[in-house]
C-alpha cells in the first residue's frame, strides 16, 4: 500500500466521506481512514450503500459513497490511529498490523459521542446510551416488544425512539429533561431551519401514542443483574416503569481526542476554525461535530469545503461559506436548547459509580478539586476509556477541566507503542492500559 | 439484513446470528453481561460504538474485544470476562 498521501482524512462519517470525495475529485492523493468496520459514521450507520432505500439517508449516502468510490481515494475502515509520530506521519494499526501515512494537509473528522450522567443504578446492563441502543439495534440486537423508556436530552431522542418502535421496540415514554421553555424559543429556529437534525419534528407524527413529556429527568435505575425499573422525576414527584431498556443519553459531546493531539485551539468545548475550516495548527483542518454540534448537512458542507481547501482550490472553498454561518448559529442554539439542568449535579449517591473502568464512586471524587488530581488519586479516567466517559461527566459534575489524553489514543497492543516508524509487525498480544 | 443465519456460541449457549450481527448484540441476545468490573459488578454495553469498552469479552480466545464492533462468524466462541 501507498503510505505517502496529499491528503490523510480521520473518520468516514458524512463530514469525513464529503472530504475525501471532493479532495481525491480535484486530483489529490486521498487516504480515508475510521475505526469502524464501515464507512458512514453515526448518523448512516448500518446503511447500505449499494441496496437502493426508500430512506431519504440511504439515498444520500448511496450518492456519496458513489461519488467517493468513483476516486482513487484509499480507504481504510478498521483502523486506528494510534499515534502522532512526527510532524506529517501518523502511526495506524489495523487487524493487528501497525502501519504510518505521511500527509500534507490533514482532515479531522472524528464526529461526536454520547454524553452520559451517572445516577444510582446507571452501570447496570439494560442501561444503554440513547444513540447506543439505536447503534445495537442497527447492528441486529432484537428488541421486538422489550420496554424502552428513552430520556436524556437531546434533538436525537426523538429520531432514536421513532427507530426503536420502528424496530418493534414497546416505547412507554420520552423524557427529556430540558423545560419546555427552553425549547420553545428554539422550536422557531427548528422550523426555519433547513438542517436534517430538524427532523427531530417530523418523527413527532410517527411517535403519536408515545407519551413526549419534557421537564423530566431519571433518578435512578433498578435491578440486580439486570435492569428492570426505572424512576423519573419533574422536580416534585417521582414515578417509575419496569422496563426492559433505558436508553439514556444527554446530547453529543465532540471527539476531541484527536485534535486536542495535535494541540489544535478548543473553545467552549469545540475546535476553533476559520471559515475555510482551517484549525490553529498549520495543515490540520477539523469539520462536522467537532467544530460544534449541528448534523448531517453542516458536516457535509464543512467536509466540501476542507475538500476542496485541501486540495488547493480556495477559490471553490471560499464560494460555499456563505452558507456556514447558519449552521453554525444553529448548532449554537442547540446547545442552549438542551442545556442541562443543574439538579443533574445531584443525583449521585456517595457510593454511585462515575468511572466505570475503574470503579471509581462518586464521594471518592468529591474530595478531588481537579481531573489531574481525581486520576492521580483514584485512578478516574485512566482505565480503558481512557476518560471519554467519565471526562465529560466529571466537567458536568464538578467542573474540571480534562486535560487531552496521551498515546495511544486508544488501547493499542504494546508493540505498536514501542515500534519504531515504518517498523513490521511484533508478536506482542499484551493491553496498554496506559 | 443478510438472511443467512448460522449459530455462534455465546457462553455454551448457541445463538442464531448473522454476518452482520455484532457479537454484542449476540451476548445482549441470551440476557448475559459482557464483563465484570473490577468490583465484581456485571457490565454490558453502554454505548455501542466503540468508545465505552464496557462490551469487552472473549472470543475466538482472544481476551477484551470490543464486541460492539466485532461482527459475527460461523463458528464463533464467545466467552464473557
Ligand atoms: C450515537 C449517535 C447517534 C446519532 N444518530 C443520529 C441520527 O439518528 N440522526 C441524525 O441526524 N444525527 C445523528 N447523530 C448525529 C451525528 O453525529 C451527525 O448527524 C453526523 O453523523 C455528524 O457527522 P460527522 O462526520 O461529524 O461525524 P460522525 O458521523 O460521528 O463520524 C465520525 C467518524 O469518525 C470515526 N472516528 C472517531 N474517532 C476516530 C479515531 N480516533 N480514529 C479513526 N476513526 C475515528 C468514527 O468511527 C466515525 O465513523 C448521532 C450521533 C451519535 C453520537
Ligand atoms: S458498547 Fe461501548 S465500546 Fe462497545
Amino acid at each position: 500500500m501507498k503510505s505517502d498521501f496529499d491528503v490523510v482524512v480521520v473518520g468516514a462519517g458524512p463530514g469525513g466521506i464529503a472530504s475525501a470525495a471532493v479532495a481525491a475529485e480535484a486530483g489529490s492523493r486521498v487516504c480515508l481512514v475510521d475505526d469502524n468496520r464501515y464507512p458512514g459514521g453515526q448518523i448512516w450507520r448500518g446503511l447500505h450503500p449499494d441496496v437502493p432505500s426508500k430512506n431519504p439517508h440511504g439515498r444520500e449516502f448511496a450518492k456519496w459513497m458513489e461519488r467517493l468510490r468513483r476516486t482513487p481515494c484509499t480507504t481504510l475502515t478498521g483502523t486506528q490511529i494510534i499515534d502522532h509520530l512526527a510532524p506529517n506521519i501518523l502511526r495506524f494499526e489495523r487487524e493487528s498490523k501497525t502501519f504510518d501515512l505521511t500527509y500534507r494537509k490533514l482532515i479531522l473528522a472524528t464526529g461526536a459521542r454520547e454524553r452520559f450522567l451517572p445516577f444510582p443504578g446507571w452501570t447496570l446492563p439494560g442501561v444503554t446510551g440513547a444513540g447506543g441502543l439505536q447503534a445495537l439495534v442497527k447492528s441486529g440486537l432484537e428488541v421486538r416488544d422489550k420496554r424502552v423508556v428513552v430520556a436524556g436530552t437531546g434533538p436525537l431522542l426523538l429520531a432514536i425512539a421513532a427507530g426503536l418502535k420502528a424496530a418493534g421496540a414497546n416505547i412507554l415514554a420520552i423524557y427529556e429533561q430540558a423545560p419546555l421553555a427552553q425549547l420553545i424559543g428554539f422550536g422557531f429556529t427548528l422550523m426555519s431551519h433547513p438542517g436534517k437534525i430538524v427532523e427531530g419534528l417530523g418523527y413527532a407524527k410517527k411517535l403519536l401514542d408515545i407519551p413526549y413529556r419534557t421537564g423530566r429527568w431519571v433518578t435512578s435505575a433498578e435491578g440486580s443483574m439486570q435492569l428492570n425499573r426505572v424512576t423519573f422525576t419533574d422536580g416534585r414527584r417521582q414515578w417509575s416503569h419496569d422496563c426492559d431498556y433505558l436508553a439514556c443519553g444527554f446530547h453529543l459531546v465532540p471527539n476531541l481526542e484527536l485534535p486536542m493531539l495535535f494541540r489544535c485551539e478548543v473553545a467552549n468545548g469545540y475546535v476553533t476554525t476559520s471559515e475555510l475550516q482551517q484549525t490553529s495548527v498549520p495543515n490540520v483542518s477539523c469539520v462536522g461535530e467537532l467544530t460544534g454540534i449541528g448534523g448531517l448537512e453542516k458536516a457535509l458542507l464543512e467536509g466540501e469545503i476542507a475538500g476542496w481547501f485541501a486540495a488547493g482550490h480556495e477559490d471553490k472553498a471560499r464560494r460555499l461559506t456563505g452558507q456556514l454561518r447558519a449552521f453554525r448559529n444553529f448548532a449554537l442554539r442547540l446547545d442552549q436548547a438542551f442545556k442541562l439542568r443543574t439538579e443533574l449535579r445531584n443525583l449521585c449517591q456517595p457510593e454511585t459509580i462515575v468511572c466505570r473502568c475503574e470503579d471509581v464512586a462518586f464521594c471518592k471524587l468529591q474530595v478531588c478539586r481537579s481531573w489531574r488530581e481525581a486520576k492521580l488519586h483514584t485512578r478516574c479516567g485512566m482505565g480503558s476509556c481512557q476518560g471519554r466517559i467519565c471526562g465529560p461527566q466529571t466537567e458536568f459534575l464538578f467542573q474540571w477541566r480534562c486535560s487531552s489524553v496521551r498515546p495511544p489514543i486508544y488501547p493499542a497492543r504494546l508493540s505498536s507503542v514501542a515500534e519504531m516508524p515504518k517498523s513490521g509487525q511484533s508478536e506482542t498480544e499484551e493491553v496498554a492500559q496506559v | 439484513m443478510d438472511s443467512n443465519g448460522f449459530t455462534i456460541k455465546v457462553n455454551g449457549c448457541e445463538v442464531q446470528a448473522t454476518a452482520e450481527m455484532s457479537v454484542a448484540a449476540a451476548i445482549m441476545t441470551i440476557g448475559s453481561p459482557c464483563r465484570t468490573s473490577i468490583h465484581g459488578e456485571p457490565r454490558g454495553p453502554l454505548c455501542g460504538m466503540g468508545i465505552c469498552m464496557e462490551c469487552r469479552a472473549t472470543v475466538n480466545g482472544q481476551k477484551h474485544q470490543r464486541t460492539c464492533q466485532l461482527t459475527c462468524r460461523p463458528e464463533m466462541e464467545v466467552v464473557t470476562e
